[in-house]
Parts: structure tokens; C-alpha cells; sequence
């Protein structure tokens, strides 16, 4: 029961990490999904297509292959960066893929005549996307969204098996220090839950405000 | 007519997929005239108005607006489609924003004028269609016909130099058919150009300068109203004014 107040520091530090990894890798996530959502709806085919194989290539490999990739491979090619910036890139990556498909629902479900309305009236595809069509695909994906956050939260654990430092990681310590394994795991599992329940609330507040009047 | 063109289309074919939709289409339209495209449906009539801005793309033909052919996507199609107003059948308008933003929107965006200039021609568009007192309502809070008349009033705004029609009055109850069709007719009064896919035969013959019949993705008839309803030459138009004529 004390291996968490005799270790603050040490799950702490695992805290730290995984929040790190999480806020970092989901702002990369939203944003790289963003760009590829926009292309994969772009009027222009080789934006599609490099859309379509970012998602195919990513959503379909994973994470731990795609883990050793980025960290085995990218070096090979002269890109040698910290542990945590190589797993903040492979989780971003991968969840983007995710976030893109989860925004093209979301457009899809925005009916066609509001882009053409747009266009009609001599709005360019990026005004188009901005100003009319995202704003209302938007409040559709938030659940959506939130669920691929909420996974990446915890697919950032296979970090800890690259020597970054996040929550999961810190069994391996305190086991070796000799602590009770259930109870290390159950403040880990809490761990865990006080950022996915954040995730959680930040969405259910997300949804409740960005309501569209009908 | 010995105008001045403003639309033109030269040998114009579409084809979705098998379906060769518009055949051999030539159609010149002048400024400030009137035309009204009529047919059965899945004649063409639509498409042939949807590719006047290029909201549907063609297969071989040309198709010049003011004397420039209409660009491939881009900026300049941008541009270009700003200087034709649409109206769907659907209304389409942005059920995000409000009625006054709905016609503001691309004055600011596409027209960079300023909020404020912007929000005041709104306001006056929407006085002429006899809106302004709904202009801080939601599109979903209006009736159909009030919807449409606030999407005559957005494409307005943009002082187009050409209007086109995309059956306006279908999706409309009978009682407000009419409302959408006087600011029509206001509008033809006024002197634009306007091309009016439709299904209203009294707004064609007491509005049209020509009346367009279409049949098959081919014109049939081009004639003035006068003259088609009164004598149509082709079977085809007799057959079709036969049907709707009888009630």
C-alpha cells in the first residue's frame, strides 16, 4: 500500500512522461489528421492519393513495428533526435490516421450543396473547407476524436519498452526494488485514469458548448 | 436577340460515365436577358445549368463567360464564379450561421469588404426580399420559401453579372412558390441576366425573353415563350406540354 508514497517521485516522473507524450502527441495527431483529412477531400488527385497512402500506410502498421521504424530507422538516415521526440513522431503519426478518417466522417455527414453553396459563391477549396464545411463536420467528430485521444493515452505505454520514461515503465523499478506487483500496477492503472477521465471531460465540455443551433 | 453575349456555350458534352447527358449543347445567352430552361427531367436541365459555373465539369465544348473561357479549378474559377449567382433547389444555406452572416460571408471573405459595409448592403438585400426583420434568425427557423429568398439575396450580394436558377420553387409548398418567384420576376424587371431552370410555366411566359426545351441532354426548342407555348414545333415539346398544360 506505501509503494506509492514511498516512490512519489518515480511514478511522478512516469506521470510526467506519459502526460508529456499524450499532450504532445495528440496536438501533432489533430494537426497532421487535419492536413490529411483536407487533402484526401482536396479537388487535387495527387493530394489525394499521398492522403489516402499516409492513411493506409499507417492506420495498417502496427504500432510497435512502427515504433522500431521510426527509432531504428530514421537514424539510419541521418536523423538522430531524442527518445521522446521519435515517440511523440510515431504515436502523432499513427493516431493522425485516425483523427484524418474520424474528420472525413465528419464531412461526409455535412450535406454536399453546403460546399457547393460555398464554391458557388466564389469561395477557394481552403475557404470552402474553413468557413462552411468543417465548422458543421466538427461537432460530429468530437466523440470520435476524444475515443482516438483516449487510445493514444494508452498506446503511449509501448513507449516505455524505447527507454522513455512514462507511467507503465515504472513497474520495472519498483518490482525490482521488491513492491507488491498488484499494488504497483493498481497506482499506474490510476495513473492511467486520471488522464483518459480527462480526456473524457474535456470532450463531453467540447460537445456540450460547440453546439449548432437548427 | 442582338446582344451583347454574357454566357455562351459552343458544343458542349458531359457524360456521366455511359450517359451521355449533354449532347452538342450551343447556347448563348445575352446580357440582360432572360432565359428559361424547361424538359422533363432527366433531360439535362440541371446539368446544363450547374456547368455554367463549373459546379459540374465537361467533357468537350466550351464554355465562355463575358468573353473568357471558364477556368479549370483554382483561383480563377474562384473569381469567376463569383460573378454568377446561384440558387439551388435545396436552398443551401450555411445552417451554421445566421441569416445576415449567410449573405455577409463571402462579401467579406471573397469581396474583402469590410464587416460593416458588408452587414449594410446585407441588410438592404434582405429589406428586398422582405427578410430584414429575420436577419438574425438560424436558416432551419425559416420557412422554405423564406430560405430561398435569403439564398437570392446571399448570390445578390456578390453584384453578380449573371444569375443562375437551379429549380427554386421545387422543393417549395405551393403557398410560397410565389414569394420566391416576385423577387424572381423583380429581378428580371431589373434588368439581369438570368438562366431559370424550371418547372413554373407561367413564371416562363410572363418573364422569359427565350424559353429553352430540352429533351435527352439535347436543346430541342429555343424560341420565345410566346411561340413555344402557343405553337411548339417538335413533337417532343408537344408532348411534354400536353402533360403539364392539362391541370
Amino acid at each position: 500500500m506505501n509503494v506509492l508514497t514511498d516512490n512519489f517521485s518515480t511514478y511522478g516522473a512516469g506521470f510526467l512522461g506519459t502526460l508529456e507524450l499524450t499532450v504532445y502527441a495528440s496536438l501533432l495527431a489533430l494537426a497532421l489528421g487535419f492536413l490529411m483529412a483536407s487533402f484526401r477531400v482536396a479537388p487535387v488527385g495527387s493530394l489525394r492519393v499521398f492522403g489516402t497512402a499516409w492513411v493506409t500506410v499507417l492506420r495498417n502498421t502496427p504500432l510497435t513495428l512502427l515504433f522500431f521504424a521510426v527509432l531504428l530507422g530514421l537514424p539510419r538516415f541521418g536523423l538522430v533526435l531524442p527518445f521522446q521526440v521519435f515517440a511523440v513522431l510515431a504515436l502523432g503519426c499513427y493516431t493522425s490516421a485516425f483523427v484524418c478518417e474520424a474528420l472525413r466522417s465528419g464531412i461526409n455527414t455535412v450535406p454536399k450543396g453546403q460546399g457547393e453553396a460555398a464554391r458557388s459563391l466564389g469561395m477557394s477549396f481552403g475557404q470552402t473547407l474553413s468557413l462552411v464545411v468543417l465548422p458543421q463536420a466538427f461537432r460530429s467528430v468530437i466523440p470520435p476524436v476524444g475515443s482516438t485521444l483516449i487510445a493514444l493515452a494508452k498506446n503511449s505505454a509501448i513507449a516505455g519498452a524505447f527507454s522513455v520514461t512514462e507511467l507503465l515503465g515504472t513497474y520495472k523499478t519498483l518490482n525490482e526494488l521488491g513492491y507488491n506487483i498488484i499494488w504497483t500496477f493498481v497506482w499506474i492503472a490510476a495513473g492511467y485514469l486520471v488522464i483518459t477521465l480527462a480526456i473524457s471531460a474535456l470532450f463531453h465540455a467540447l460537445e456540450r458548448t460547440w453546439g449548432v443551433p437548427r | 436577340m442582338a446582344v451583347d453575349p454574357l454566357i455562351e456555350l459552343r458544343n458542349v458534352n458531359k457524360y456521366y460515365g455511359e450517359l451521355h447527358v449533354l449532347r452538342d449543347i450551343d447556347l448563348t445567352v445575352g446580357k440582360g436577358e432572360v432565359v428559361v430552361v424547361i424538359g422533363p427531367s432527366g433531360s439535362g436541365k440541371s446539368t446544363l445549368c450547374r456547368t455554367i459555373n463549373r459546379l459540374e465539369t465537361i467533357e468537350s465544348g466550351t464554355i465562355t463567360l463575358d468573353g473568357q473561357p471558364l477556368p479549370a479549378e483554382g483561383k480563377a474559377l474562384a473569381r469567376l464564379r463569383a460573378e454568377v449567382g446561384m440558387v439551388f433547389q435545396s436552398f443551401n444555406l450555411f445552417a451554421h450561421r445566421t441569416v445576415l452572416q449567410n449573405v455577409s460571408l463571402a462579401q467579406v471573405k471573397v469581396r474583402k469588404r469590410k464587416r460593416d459595409d458588408a452587414d449594410r448592403r446585407s441588410r438592404e438585400l434582405l429589406d428586398r426580399v422582405g427578410l430584414l426583420d429575420q436577419a438574425d434568425k438560424y436558416p432551419a427557423q425559416l420557412s422554405g420559401g423564406q430560405q430561398q429568398r435569403v439564398a437570392i439575396a446571399r448570390a445578390l450580394a456578390m453584384e453578380p453579372k449573371a444569375m443562375l436558377f437551379d429549380e427554386p420553387t421545387s422543393a417549395l409548398d405551393p403557398e410560397m412558390i410565389n414569394e420566391v418567384l416576385e423577387v424572381m420576376r423583380q429581378l428580371a424587371r431589373d434588368g439581369m441576366t438570368m438562366v431559370v431552370v424550371t418547372h413554373e410555366m407561367g413564371f416562363a411566359r410572363a418573364s422569359a425573353n427565350r424559353v429553352v426545351f430540352m429533351a435527352d441532354g439535347r436543346i430541342v426548342e429555343d424560341r420565345s415563350p410566346d411561340e413555344f407555348f402557343t405553337a411548339p414545333s417538335s413533337d417532343r415539346a408537344k408532348d411534354f406540354l400536353s402533360k403539364i398544360l392539362k391541370h
